[in-house]
């Protein structure tokens, strides 16, 4: 069985336990909401000197949520040790990582394509007009996001501090993506929106980088 | 005993130690397992009997020393029957959602009749459908056993495989692997003293301290090794 069809039966395997569950998908969409309500509350949105700073503090929620909905993704494969029984089963390791990293990225992508109207209302920001540019920006961001959250995921779920290394080494990694990310999405939420190509080949380029790394490198990260 | 009919695989171990930080599991550890051959490991906690295991699986990965097979090592892991001290299986799956879940993965024909057999076979096909995570801890462990078999593995590595199983569990394991063994399919498999599913052993190999301290192949010493290996 190829990469392809091992990740396919993965990725349901991911979607079957969160539909399941609820887990991920309710604390993430409850944590978001929540920082964007404090946000929107400590700096007065409704006279929009908020604006500036709008599209940051959108991804800083994203950032957090995304630390809280990694920390579970290898541990939960090592409550039961399924991680050593998915490493015999599968041809090909990767299909692991390409299987959590397509369910992180459509569950954090999901969340965030449904709080953004909660957002535009919070900070009294129109988004209709540039809902597709801005999810494109959304689904780079959250790749990003997904491609190192995962890897440094598999990482820390071996170590010993692990619930607080994988923010400490999340934050710093993802520091480049979420300036990009930023800035990519405060160009579109300006008067006059434009999709800035520049931060937008920064945000792909990162992706590129990082799922090449995690391809080439991934099978260490999961050996005892 | 029936004519060995599987393609049986070897194992050889040479010089091996893993180290977890200070501390030896093995130590220097060679050992070699012919094709077909059904091995005992005996030791007390610690001695080195699981990370053996896991080393054979190549879940890990030893820090000196090299594993030798009589099959190419990137082949070895598809045919490998694996049974852990954790039951390998998702407690927000079905027992016949898990089974179908590794049978696709290791490309086993008719994933869903082969699940269904094997839950069958070890008394889960009234609870197939239940989820796994409401099992007592015997069912969880016929679940990791029936996990194990889904690919008709021709190396068999079983870490105290009856934990939990109730006397019937037992008898069941203990047909299935003389069955296994007479097919000639290779078994390593750590036990605790002497039982139904250790006699079923041609060789007793004791550990201590991370090292092979006894050895033997006579059908009485298998029984003496086991049972003074706690001793």
């Amino acid at each position: 069985m190829g990469l392809i069809a091992n990740t396919s039966v993965l990725l349901g395997k991911e979607l079957r336990t969160e539909y399941r569950s609820r887990e991920l998908l309710t604390m993430t969409g409850v944590f978001i909401l929540v920082v964007l309500m404090l946000f929107s509350y400590s700096l007065d949105s409704t006279s929009g000197g908020s604006r500036p700073v709008a599209p940051g503090l959108l991804w800083l929620a994203f950032l957090f949520a995304t630390s809280l909905m990694l920390q579970p993704c290898f541990l939960r494969e090592q409550s039961n040790d399924t991680l050593s029984a998915l490493r015999l089963a599968v041809s090909d390791p990767f299909a692991i990582f390409l299987a959590k990293l397509a369910a992180n990225t459509l569950f954090l992508l999901l969340i965030e394509l449904l709080l953004l109207p909660i957002f535009s209302i919070f900070f009294n920001i129109s988004i209709l007009k540039v809902y597709p540019q801005l999810a494109f920006v959304l689904l780079l961001g959250s790749l990003g996001l997904g491609v190192t959250g995962t890897a440094l995921s598999a990482i820390s779920a071996q170590a010993r501090m692990r619930e607080l290394l994988l923010p400490l080494l999340m934050l710093p990694l993802q520091t480049p993506l979420l300036i990009a990310s930023a800035e990519a999405t405060k160009a579109l939420l300006e008067p006059n929106p434009v999709l800035r190509w520049d931060w937008v080949a920064i945000l792909a380029a990162f992706d590129v980088i990082f799922f090449t790394a995690l391809w080439l490198f991934g099978e260490h990260l999961l050996e005892e | 005993m029936a004519q060995p009919t599987i393609p049986s695989i070897g194992l050889r171990f040479e010089d091996v130690d893993k180290r977890y930080g200070g501390l030896y599991a093995l130590r220097r550890l060679n050992l070699e397992i012919s094709a077909g051959e059904c091995v005992a490991l005996a030791g007390r906690n610690g001695s080195g009997k699981t990370t053996l295991l896991r080393i054979a699986a190549q879940l890990t990965r030893p820090t000196a020393g090299r594993v030798f097979s009589t099959v190419a090592m990137g082949d070895l892991r598809s045919r490998i029957g694996f049974v852990a001290h954790a039951t390998m299986a998702y407690d927000e799956l079905t027992a016949r959602e898990n089974l179908r879940l590794f049978a696709k993965l290791q490309n086993v024909p008719e994933p869903d009749r082969r699940a269904d057999d094997l839950l069958r076979a070890v008394g889960l096909e009234e609870r197939k459908t239940s989820l796994v995570r409401t099992f007592s801890r015997g069912m969880r462990q016929r679940v990791a056993i029936a996990r194990a078999l889904l690919n008709d593995p021709p190396i068999l590595l079983f870490d105290e495989p009856s934990t939990g199983l109730d006397p019937e569990g037992v008898t069941w394991l203990a047909g299935t692997l003389r069955t296994m063994r007479d097919e000639g399919r290779t078994i390593l498999m750590s036990v605790h003293g002497e039982s139904e599913i250790a006699a079923l052993a041609t060789r007793a190999v004791r550990l201590e301290a991370g090292r092979v301290a006894a050895d033997t192949r006579a059908g009485a010493n298998v029984s003496t090794i086991l049972r003074f290996a706690e001793a």
